[in-house]
This record gives structure tokens, C-alpha cells and sequence, in this order.
């Protein structure tokens, strides 16, 4: 247990998290676990081909097999407007949304859903499944980003045209937005420049990989009003969407967030529960759907496969003056790839006056794409930071002295425009440098040392948070976030801090839609940052009550004392005059008259009821996360497998309200990364089928894989929060790959342009 | 005057003119008086009297939340950016 700071008695410390027990125990309950009285159970019919239009499904069959008590199709779905909508973290179009969960006129990758059965039992769904006939007529599908940009290429969407820098054009292509950003003038920063680097990159599509598969259980009663339980990372978010695509004002859903296992991004996008809502109101029972292994790879949002052109010139003494950049990103089926955020994190960890970068947001015959930890940056980062290692090398520079020289700060601009608030970049660069391990000489053959860096906004959005207080003085905090990696336990130790009582004081718990005020998504590194902002208030706000109800209690008190004296008129005690800290309330004009938290929760009953803090938070001074990375690897020249030595992660965290959990997530997005850069991808045979949908064939790397992350804690506060909190769970991911890129070349005189650098990838570079 | 900085995405509509001054105490007031010098701008930036989806404004490095009501400073640097999500 780490101690607590003179500044802070609970804020730093490391105490246990309030749903541990339930976790380790088997207690906690996950979507899975969902048994309602007269639950059916549901399956979904998939796509076998990855492009095709559906001429017809016939599903009497499938009807008549007992125990099947309702099959649907998109002719059971309201038709859903074409119109673009804030259901999510994002803008999404609820007609291509609602598309995605059910396949219209055309399927567009293989996994897209294009019925789904409800039957009393999961065995009998499936065997009708297979009775259901549908007719499709294939069409070549189109899997590679740069090939689906072709004029030739086959088109998914007939009616979809390029919007070509923010104007709607009438070409029909697959390319569905072309956006720039540009600062200052790129050509002329290029004939500045004595040394230009240009490289082209690609990166494969990679799956979040998270442990727990979609669920969701729904109820349609007989009222109109419909139940969700889902694994989900915003209640909200659901709610919306499900309303949205079955036509329902949001009133008539509520929606349950189970326990959920991981998500990464990739449970913000319903799939399963406007299915089994659908089904449930036409089985007239509760329906649950649980996704396989097998439909989280092929029917989920991976994060998407790119294609990357960057050019840097920098002149002879280390200064970057120009960039360039185009990123290709494939969106899967539907627009809404994260080019734009990939284009604006691209160079941020830099201040270059001269810089351009064009993104293109293409569709292939792949899944949906959603988000994915920091979304776009990582393959972004790939190509930049390899670019800027390569710079280093011909300036004969080190390279996180390049990136030293070059590091953004407080007032440079961003490629999109907007300058930076005070970030920690430069900080992290400095820690690299002065770690142990950076300058610990790595000695034996084929091995070899890479840096990177990387950048992500992070987020505010909407929280709300009610704290009531107990009346044996502890507290219980209601809020809306759901708990992925220890929020619950970051958001009550910034209230019991607030609150000057133990953490172990403030019992936290997530409820639904139905159970508190508005709140975005777990996400965007945001949770800790503004549910954490809002239980400060909320907390502030119950402070505020009880320092007014002692403020009457004592002034009522004086009114005794000075019961007919005529100094009474000048001796008033108001909320002003009541001080709060470490846990006692003071009366600044009589220092005989003190509370405990205790006891004012005490005697509530008799000081003016129930107290409960309320607060709601959409906060401003987001704080943006910069990391840099270190990792030494050794490369297998026979095989081409690359095993990593030793890795230690950078990172600028704001205040780390709970260390263990800011260094947890730091470790888990850097295994994300190694995986990302050594081992996944989504293979594709020709016919758009992929090949390893399964965590046998699609390697992820385990314990046994690597060795432990170092991390190190750069703690620059941030000030826009009231304790300094910076997002943490995103930038972590951002420079794996591109260190891990810059390893290799150290270890093999090899550059690599793609990743996964698996063993027959670096094999084949070796053997060029 | 705050300064407006027109991204390439704008610049077709404002042929080429990157940076103007603009007087306006709100962002509904700015986009009016932009919608005046570089005609159907205020269309790619508004839907329904309030900003587009797929539009953020950034105040001062800030992203504003109170939409076309947010308030604007005399010498602010107003950015009409994608909005930012994660994962």
C-alpha cells in the first residue's frame, strides 16, 4: 500500500478496488449470467460471403421446427432514416448503423447478420439457423484498402459518392471522405530542408480482443417498454442507438450495463440488442444472444488495416521543417474509419511549421470498423515515428534527442490548428533519456534497441454523479460510468478525497439508464478525467449542504447564548463561516463549536434530512497524453520471430490518482501493442473469408510472451481538472508498434513498412 | 476581432483565404458573419440552427460544448475541427 502525500491522504494511494471480491470470487454478474423467467435464447444467421445481394430469405422452415419461437429478418425492423445523428462518441448515420446490425438489400462482409432465430434453447436456435434459405447473388468483394480506392474497383454502395474536402461530389466510389488538414507552407519547408525521408506503410486489421463477447439480453413487455442487459461501455450509447434503430423514444428503453469484460472501444456500437429486442417482441419472452469467439471476429468492429505515405524534411541540425502525410484507412463496410483522428495525431508529438496531411476514409468488404484505443493513431505513429527514427539516423542524431529538439510544448500548433494547452511531452522525453535502461549499452548479437512516441487527445463528454451520504458516515456514490480498468475505484477516491473521509467510506456503484442523469461512454481516456471532475463536485455539493445545516444549528445555538443581548445582531453564523477539513466542520467565530462528517451524517434526521450531492460535468481543460517508449528486442535471423527483452513505458499521466491502475493500463496498452506489431492481423482468403477467426490462429501475446512493462509516472498536472487528472488508457498503445519497427532495424540493418512484423515478414525483409 | 482559421477543408469555400479576422461575441454569430464574406460556408458548418455533427469548434485550444451559443473572446482563435472520440 502506498503512502499517502502531504497534499492528498487518499488521492496516490493504492488501495484494493471495491469490486474485487466479486471478481476474484465469480460473483460479479456479466451479461452472460443473465437468467430471466421464460428467457429464450437467440442466434444469429450470418453472411457466408463477404460481398452479395440477398435475392430472397425464406424462413418458414426454421419456423416450423419445435422449441423456435420467432425468426426475423430486416423486414421486422422499421426502415431507418438516412440522416446522421450524435449516438455515440460520434456522428454515426442511423440508416448505415441500423444496416450493420441487419443486412438490407446487400451483405458486405462475411459475418454480416442477415437473420436471427429465438428458440427455447441455444441448440435448437442453431439447428434453425441452418433450415433458414437464403438466396444471394455473389459479387466479387474488394478487401484491400488501396485496391477499393481504384475507379474500377466494385462498389458497395452504389448510391454512396466522395465527399472531397467537406463538398459532396457526384463520383460514386468507395473513397467516402477525402479531408485535409494543412499549416504553413509544406513545399517551401521542403526545399529548406537538407535531409527528406519519404516511406510508405501498411498496417493490418487487428481485433481489440477483448476477453468477454458481446451480449444482450432484452425484454419487450407488454407495455411497449423495453429492458436491455448488455456488456457494453456506455448504457447511454445503447439506449440511443437501440432507440434510433427500432424507431422508440429513449423514455421507452432502459438499458443495463452488466459487468463487462474489457472492450477497448470495441463495445460502443450495438450489434446484438436491437436483435433480441426484435425477437423478444415478437416471441413475446425475454431473448438472449451471446455472440462466439468466431462472430467477435467476423462480425464485431476491428481496428482498421492502412495504407500510409509519410515524407519529413529536417534541416542539418536536427530541426524538422516539413511534413507530409496520407493515410488510407479502410472503414469495413460502412463509413467511419478514424482517419481524421489518425490525421491529427500523426505529427503532434512534434512542433514543424510546415505540414500537410490527407486522410481517406474507404469502404472494403471487411466488419465495420469501430474504435480501438486511441483509434487511429497507432498505425499512424507507426509510419511517422519510423520516419523520424530514420532522420535521426542520416542527421547522425540520437534519436530521442531529435525528438527532444523537435518535442511540442505549451503554445505550439497542432496540424488541425489548434495549439496546445501545457502537456508533458517533452518530460517524458527527458525521463527516456535519463532512464536506466536507456542507458544501459545492450550488448549480443541481433539485437537492437527502438524509441517512438505518441500522442492522444483524450476526451471530456457528459457525467453525472450523486453521492448520498449514510448515516453512519460513509457514503454511497452512484454513477453511470461503467467499470472497465478500476474507475470505480478512481471516481470514489476523488470523491472521499473531496469528501475528507477513507476511500473505504465511499461504496461506488454503476447503474443504468434508469438510474442517474446522463453519461457518456467509457472511453476516450475520459472516465476518471470527468466522472472523476463530477464526484469532485458532487462531493463539494454534500460539503456545501452540511456546512449550511450547521450553519443554522449554530447560529440557532447563539441565538440562545445571546438571547436578549444586543450583540447578537452582530454576531450571525452563516455557511461562510463554517470551515471543512480533514473531516471536521468548524465554526470560524466560536472555536468551541466543531462537527465530525460523522456526526453531522449522524443526526441528518434532526439537521434537515437526507443529504445527497449531486453534480453533472462536461468538462473543459482536457488534458492531451503524450508517451514515449523504449524496448529492446532480439530477432531469431533462422526464423524471423522477434522476442522482446525488455520494454519501458514513458508516460505523461497528470496527477495518478491510483497508481496501480494508471500503471495497469500503461502495461495494458503496451501489450496491446506488441501484439499489434508482432503477431495480429486479420488474414483473408481472395473470397473475403478470414482464416483465423479464432485465438488459436489469431495470436495474441500472453504472459509467457513477454517480459514485465516498466512503466514510468511522469506527473504533469493537469490543469483543467481539480486534481490533475490526465486520460491514461489510450496513448499507451500509440508507440509500440513503431518502437518495436525501430528495434528491428537496429537488430537487422531492416527497415520495416508493415506491421505485423511476424516471423515470415521480418524473414522475408532478411532475406532480401 | 477574433481570428477564424478556415482548415483546407474550408478553403474551397473561401478560395484560399486561410485566417480572417471576424467580429462576433458567439459562434452563431461568427459562422453569420463568415456566411456573408465566403457565401454557403455557414451551410457546411450548420444543420438545424446548430452545428453539424461531424463539426467541433475549438476556442483558444478549447473545444467548445455550448454549440453555436458559445461564447467567443475578442481576440480568440476560433478552429472548426473534426470532432475527437476514443476507444
Amino acid at each position: 500500500m502506498a503512502e499517502a502525500t502531504a497534499e492528498y491522504k487518499v488521492i496516490g494511494t493504492r488501495p484494493i478496488r471495491p469490486d474485487g471480491a466479486d471478481k476474484v470470487t465469480g460473483r460479479a454478474v456479466y451479461g452472460g449470467d443473465m437468467r430471466l423467467t421464460g428467457m429464450l435464447h437467440g442466434k444469429v444467421l450470418r453472411s457466408p460471403h463477404a460481398h452479395a445481394r440477398i435475392k430472397s430469405i425464406k424462413t418458414a422452415k426454421a419456423e416450423a421446427l419445435p422449441g423456435v419461437k420467432a425468426v426475423i429478418t430486416v423486414q421486422d425492423f422499421p426502415v431507418a432514416e438516412d440522416r446522421m445523428a450524435n449516438l455515440g462518441e460520434m456522428a454515426v448515420n442511423v440508416k448505415l448503423l441500423s444496416n450493420n446490425v441487419i443486412a438490407a438489400d446487400k451483405v458486405l462482409y462475411k459475418g454480416h447478420a442477415v437473420a436471427a432465430v429465438a428458440a427455447t434453447s441455444p441448440h435448437i436456435a442453431e439447428e434453425a439457423l441452418g433450415l433458414i434459405e437464403v438466396e444471394y447473388e455473389v459479387l466479387p468483394p474488394v478487401l484491400h484498402v488501396l485496391d477499393a480506392m481504384k475507379d474500377e474497383a466494385p462498389l458497395l454502395h452504389e448510391t454512396m459518392t466522395t465527399t472531397e474536402l467537406g463538398q459532396k461530389t457526384d463520383k460514386h466510389s468507395n473513397i467516402a471522405n477525402h479531408m485535409r488538414f494543412l499549416l504553413g507552407d509544406p513545399a517551401q519547408g521542403f526545399r529548406e530542408a537538407d535531409v527528406v525521408i519519404e516511406r510508405e506503410f501498411d498496417t493490418a486489421t487487428v481485433h481489440q480482443g477483448y476477453i468477454e463477447p458481446h451480449n444482450a439480453t432484452a425484454l419487450w413487455n407488454e407495455d411497449g417498454h423495453l429492458y436491455i442487459w448488455t456488456s457494453t461501455q456506455g448504457a447511454f450509447v445503447v439506449q440511443r442507438q437501440a432507440a434510433e434503430i427500432l424507431g422508440l423514444p429513449v423514455s421507452q428503453v432502459s438499458v443495463t450495463p452488466c459487468e463487462i469484460g474489457g472492450g477497448f472501444g470495441g463495445k460502443i456500437s450495438v450489434y446484438l440488442e436491437p436483435v433480441a429486442a426484435v425477437l423478444s417482441r415478437k416471441a413475446g419472452r425475454p431473448v438472449k444472444i451471446i455472440m462466439s469467439r468466431i462472430e467477435e471476429f467476423e462480425a464485431t468492429g476491428p481496428t482498421p488495416a492502412s495504407h500510409i505515405k509519410v515524407k519529413m524534411g529536417a534541416k542539418k541540425d536536427g530541426r524538422i521543417v516539413a511534413a507530409e502525410a496520407s493515410l488510407m484507412y479502410e472503414a469495413g463496410a460502412f463509413p467511419g474509419s478514424p482517419v481524421g483522428a489518425g490525421c491529427m495525431c500523426i505529427f503532434s508529438p512534434y512542433a514543424i511549421p510546415n505540414m500537410q496531411v490527407d486522410g481517406y476514409d474507404v469502404v472494403v468488404n471487411k466488419p465495420k470498423t469501430a474504435a480501438y484505443r486511441a483509434p487511429g493513431a497507432t498505425n499512424a505513429a507507426f509510419a511517422s515515428e519510423t520516419v523520424v527514427d530514420e532522420l535521426a539516423e542520416k542527421l547522425g542524431m540520437d534519436p530521442l534527442e531529435i525528438r527532444r529538439l523537435n518535442g511540442a510544448k505549451e503554445g505550439d500548433r497542432r496540424v488541425d490548428g489548434p495549439t496546445f494547452p501545457r502537456i508533458g511531452y517533452l518530460e517524458t522525453v527527458h525521463a527516456a533519456l535519463e532512464h536506466e535502461h536507456y542507458a544501459t549499452p545492450l550488448t549480443g548479437p541481433n539485437r537492437g534497441r527502438g524509441v517512438a512516441s505518441g500522442f492522444w487527445f483524450n476526451v471530456g463528454f457528459q457525467s453525472t454523479v450523486v453521492i448520498n451520504v449514510n448515516a453512519d458516515g460513509t457514503a454511497s456514490l452512484v454513477e453511470g460510468s461503467t467499470d472497465i480498468g478500476g474507475t470505480r475505484a478512481s471516481i470514489a477516491m476523488q470523491a472521499a478525497e473531496t469528501l475528507g473521509i477513507p476511500y473505504e467510506d465511499v461504496r461506488p456503484t454503476v447503474v443504468g439508464t434508469d438510474g442517474i442523469g446522463f453519461t457518456d461512454v467509457t472511453g476516450g481516456s475520459r472516465t476518471t478525467f470527468a466522472t472523476g471532475y463530477a464526484a469532485h463536485e458532487a462531493a463539494l455539493d454534500v460539503v456545501r449542504q452540511m456546512k449550511e445545516r450547521l450553519a443554522r444549528r449554530w447560529d440557532s445555538e447563539m441565538e440562545q447564548e445571546f438571547e436578549g443581548q444586543a450583540e447578537r445582531a452582530t454576531v450571525r453564523i452563516t455557511p461562510d463561516d463554517v470551515t471543512y477539513a480533514h473531516g471536521a466542520f468548524k465554526c470560524a467565530k466560536d472555536a468551541g463549536k466543531s462537527m465530525t462528517f460523522k456526526d453531522v451524517a449522524a443526526q441528518m434526521a434532526r439537521m434537515g434530512g437526507p443529504i445527497t450531492g449531486r453534480a453533472t460535468s462536461q468538462p473543459r481543460g482536457v488534458g492531451g497524453a503524450f508517451a514515449t517508449h523504449i524496448v529492446d528486442v532480439e530477432v531469431d535471423p533462422d526464423t524471423g520471430k522477434v522476442t522482446i527483452l525488455r520494454y519501458t513505458a514513458v508516460q505523461d499521466v497528470g496527477r495518478a490518482i491510483h497508481p496501480s491502475y494508471v500503471e495497469g493500463q500503461i502495461q495494458g496498452g503496451v501489450v496491446q501493442g506488441i501484439g499489434w506489431a508482432l503477431n495480429e492481423e486479420f488474414v483473408y482468403s481472395d473470397s473475403g473469408n478470414m482464416v483465423n477467426a479464432s485465438f488459436l490462429d489469431y495470436r495474441m501475446p500472453t504472459t509467457l510472451d513477454l517480459p514485465m512493462i516498466e512503466t514510468v509516472l511522469e506527473e504533469v498536472p493537469n490543469p483543467g481538472h481539480p486534481y490533475g487528472v490526465r486520460g491514461v488508457g489510450e496513448v499507451p498503445i500509440v508507440p509500440p508498434v513503431a518502437a518495436i519497427a525501430n528495434a528491428i532495424y537496429k537488430a537487422t540493418g531492416k527497415r520495416m513498412t508493415h506491421s505485423p512484423m511476424s516471423p515470415g515478414y521480418v524473414l522475408s525483409k532478411l532475406l532480401e | 476581432m477574433a481570428i477564424v482559421f478556415l482548415s483546407a477543408m474550408l478553403q474551397p469555400l473561401t478560395g484560399g483565404v486561410s485566417q480572417v479576422r471576424v467580429a462576433g461575441r458567439t459562434i452563431r454569430t461568427i459562422i453569420n458573419n463568415l456566411e456573408e464574406r465566403f457565401p454557403g460556408i455557414k451551410d457546411r458548418l450548420l444543420q438545424d440552427g446548430d452545428l453539424r455533427p461531424d463539426v467541433a469548434v475549438a476556442i483558444d485550444g478549447e473545444t467548445a460544448l455550448d454549440g453555436v451559443a458559445e461564447p467567443v473572446g475578442e481576440d480568440s482563435e476560433v478552429h472548426f475541427i473534426p470532432p475527437i472520440s476514443g476507444g
